[in-house]
């Protein structure tokens, strides 16, 4: 990479034709061949921290790919793992199988109709991309966001951070081996997701919170039926607590395992419950604090060991602080409106329409061609379940953003298996990428 | 080519507007990289520090930031391409190249954030690799050397890492691949 | 003893609905998740909904063993040869729902990075929509699928699609047992 010869562009267009005759010669080939490389490349494999793979010692060990199609990676995850006989020397993680275009497609949509592209990124956790792209655009516009419509958004996004770290607690127990856990942690989750759909409409993917506030109020009797599922939820976490925290075989299979230090966390860029396990008290929530988060109560939780156990006690935790946070945004809701009354922003209300030649004319034109956002560019970064958040916006003036750009925590925090994972049993290696709680949407975008 | 015209006519439009005296810097950590870096300019973006620096001295400003200045984590690396902008803002002193590679850093201990950036050329689409500074911009540049052809020099593995290996051109360049395919139905037997 | 001490036990039938009902009440879906529809393929597993009532609890790790190929997500470029290599390791009889309409079509995706249709690679039997199909829907489209294996031929291959047929040549004409 020493001298580097100009990249010839490819034609603007071409036949989709051509593109599609190409792609089925691809596909033919790869099948042939076994669909994916198997050689033992391992003296080109590099560390995630950077640096080669000893060129030694490679005496009677195995390459063993696990994945992408493995119930045990959360997706479409593929490992590459150097073995020597149970003991894992290296672990190299392989993305892409989930690659979507997602910025590319973001490129092509107006900022209204951004949203529905974002949520399907982290699609355990589909607010905290929501509320981070919302956030980006505001700032460019420059609008303030109502007050209820702050306070809304806090309380789904602690939602969907209960239901993220309850899918955790039931696809880590169902990797380890606790396959009970499984079916407890959906009971939970279940019950949060139908919270979504009887606030959103939808149980995922929800496209909730939009650019200037959020797309529709409460219904009626949200309060009690929230506050029905804060105490299921508790009721569940405590179950999960008993079955597991103390469980002499959980705690064999991930105490002192997959252990990452601060140090290593922060050169990796690693954020979220990970960094928290390192001993390392570090949540945006607390430190830079956006939406109403300075007006509530919650702790930050964090351990000192950076095992995949105290990842899992944290995210457990998680769950009851965000109980905590609901339960205060249920009694401190403010009134009033749930979005900005900004006519270029948000559409009219849908009575509006039927009477006014006006409000027709704007949600015409604001679901056409959307709104137009001054040129400039910014970067906003929420918590997310599994770290910072973040979202980078380019924008030229015209209604479509230049550039959009999720920064994704997974896709930072899968480094860490490599520090992790090295020298574990190839056992605890699913252990290890399962308490990682890598979602594959948002890695590959 | 025309979008080459039509960046420039941009820079005429742009360069009568807001461009601001050269004022006392507000941020202390980007006042620095300005003294240290000759050629850097520090840019106020929506209450967001930005210093735009020379391609060249990239690496050494992510040093700088690491040792010096308390910036323990990079948070992201973000390439831009800027080849379709209508209205581009320009700044000041910087001349403005097709591609922009962005970095986002991140001070625990001081808890703040700066975010540099700097040009680079379509004729020579390279950049210093910050991964030997901060091994976690090892998969993000990977990433943008996937998606726009941007090579990192010094990087261990410039590989792609989202594309399938055997794939070409630069999907994310706004020249490349189409973001929207038109729909083919099973059976349609015209060719669109 | 011999049939004669339970002469009032036994139902005659065709061989051929024998076999279809025993294959439409136990089909082994492979884990196949891929995306956001993924999560909803494992609710539908989970306690709520449980596919248990239908005999199809049991996702199967491996293709040999599994019957069914759910494609719950978008298929990347990257993920095409992959997914048709584990379609081609299950063994016949086979069936394929494509779960969602990122997978049934491209959905909302349809840039450069994702097949516009599962189809192009693998023959579907089933289309689920939905974005993600909820639970229900899924349910809806696995009975559906049902009753396609229950009425459906006995050894059919697959030639209708365009890439189907698994590497198997067998005649267009049906053979052996089946009906119609």
């Amino acid at each position: 990479m020493s001298t580097n010869p100009p990249i010839p562009l490819r034609p603007t267009t071409k036949p989709l034709s051509d593109a599609l005759s190409k792609e089925e010669e691809r596909l033919e080939r790869q099948t042939d061949e076994g669909a994916q490389e198997l050689r033992p490349t391992t003296r080109e494999v590099v560390l995630a921290g950077g640096g080669m793979w000893p060129q030694d010692d490679l005496g009677d060990t195995m390459i063993i790919n696990m994945g992408p199609q493995h119930p045990s990676t959360h997706g479409v995850l593929r490992l590459m793992m150097e073995l020597d006989g149970e003991d894992v020397l290296r672990i190299k993680p392989v993305i892409g199988y989930l690659h979507t275009g997602m910025e590319k497609t973001g490129e092509e949509l107006t900022y209204v109709q951004g949203t529905t592209n974002v949520t399907r990124m982290d699609y355990a956790s589909n607010f905290a991309n929501e509320l981070v792209y919302s956030m980006a655009v505001e700032k460019l516009v420059g609008v303030e966001v109502p007050e209820r419509a702050t306070w809304i958004r806090m309380m789904m996004c602690e939602l969907s951070r209960m239901a993220s770290h309850l899918l955790f607690q039931a696809t880590n127990g169902m990797d380890i081996g606790a396959v009970s856990m499984m079916l407890y942690g959906w009971r939970e989750r279940e019950e949060v997701l139908r919270i979504f759909e009887y606030v959103t409409g939808l149980r995922m993917n929800c496209n909730y919170i939009r650019p200037g506030g959020v797309a529709v109020d409460l219904p009626d009797g949200w309060q009690q039926r929230i506050l029905d599922v804060c105490d299921l939820v508790v009721k569940g976490v405590s179950e999960y607590d008993e079955l597991l925290s103390q469980n002499p075989i959980w705690r064999e299979r991930t105490v002192g395992l997959g252990i990452i230090t601060t140090e290593e966390c922060l050169a990796l860029s690693i954020t979220g419950p990970i960094l928290r396990s390192t001993g390392f008290a570090w949540d945006l929530r607390k430190a830079q604090p956006n939406l109403a988060y300075d007006q509530v109560e919650f702790d930050t939780i964090y351990t000192s060991n950076g095992d995949v156990y105290d990842r899992y006690r944290i995210r457990l935790y998680e769950i009851l602080e965000s109980v905590r946070i609901v339960r205060q945004c249920v009694e401190k809701m403010p009134a009033g409106d749930y979005r900005v009354q900004d006519k270029k922003i948000t559409p009219p209300p849908r009575a509006r329409i039927d009477e006014s030649m006006e409000a027709l004319i704007h949600h015409f034109k604001l679901f056409t061609e959307g709104f137009k956002v001054p040129a400039g560019e910014t970067y906003v970064s929420v918590e997310s379940p599994r770290g910072e958040i973040g979202c980078y916006m380019v924008s030229d003036g015209s209604s479509k953003p230049v550039r959009m750009h999720i920064r994704g925590p997974s896709f930072y925090n899968l480094q860490a298996i490599d520090p992790m994972g090295t020298d574990s049993l190839v056992a605890d290696a699913v252990a290890i990428v399962s308490s990682i709680d890598p979602i594959m949407g948002e890695v590959d975008r | 080519m025309a979008d080459d015209t039509a960046r420039e006519e941009d820079h005429e439009a742009e360069a009568a507007g807001d461009v601001a005296e050269p004022a006392p810097i507000p941020d202390d950590v980007a006042a620095a990289v300005v003294a240290r870096f000759p050629g850097s300019v520090f840019v106020d973006s929506h209450g967001q520090a930005v210093v735009y620096v020379e391609r060249e001295v990239i690496a050494d400003v992510a040093l700088m930031l690491r040792d010096e200045e308390q910036f323990t984590m990079l948070v992201d690396t973000v390439v831009v391409d800027h080849l379709v902008d209508g209205a581009r803002p320009l700044v000041a002193g910087i001349a403005p190249e097709r591609f922009e590679v962005v970095v986002n850093f991140l001070s625990h201990a001081r808890n703040r954030r700066i975010r540099i950036i700097c040009q680079v050329p379509e004729s020579q689409p390279t950049a210093p690799s910050l991964t030997p500074t901060y091994p976690g911009a090892n998969f993000a540049e990977r990433e943008s050397y996937d998606l726009f052809g941007i090579a990192f020099e010094g990087h261990p593995d410039m590989t792609r890492i989202l594309m399938p290996d055997d794939w070409h051109g630069y999907p994310l360049r706004k020249d490349d691949a189409p973001a929207r395919v038109p729909v083919t139905f099973k059976g349609d037997p015209s060719p669109r | 003893m011999g049939l004669d001490q339970v002469p009032h036990n036994f139902v005659t039938a065709r061989l051929e609905d024998v076999v279809r009902w025993g294959r439409r009440n136990s089909v082994f879906p492979a884990t196949f998740g891929l995306a956001c529809c993924a999560l909803e393929m494992m609710a539908t597993g989970a306690a709520h909904y449980d596919m248990a009532r239908f005999g199809m609890e049991v996702f199967r790790a491996s293709p040999r063993q599994a019957d069914l190929m759910i494609v719950a997500g978008r298929v990347s470029q990257k993920m095409a040869p992959v997914l048709r290599q584990v379609y081609d390791q299950m063994v016949e009889p086979k069936w394929v729902i494509s779960m969602g309409v990122c997978a049934s079509s491209g959905g909302m995706f349809n840039n450069y990075a994702i097949v516009q249709g599962v189809d192009q690679i693998v023959p579907v039997d089933v289309y689920v929509p939905g974005c993600p199909p909820g639970p229900e829907t899924l349910m809806h489209g696995i009975l559906t699928l049902h009753e396609q294996i229950r009425t459906g031929e006995l050894l059919r291959r697959r030639e209708a699609s365009p890439t189907g047929g698994a590497g198997i040549e067998v005649g267009r004409e049906p053979v052996g047992l089946t009906t119609s």
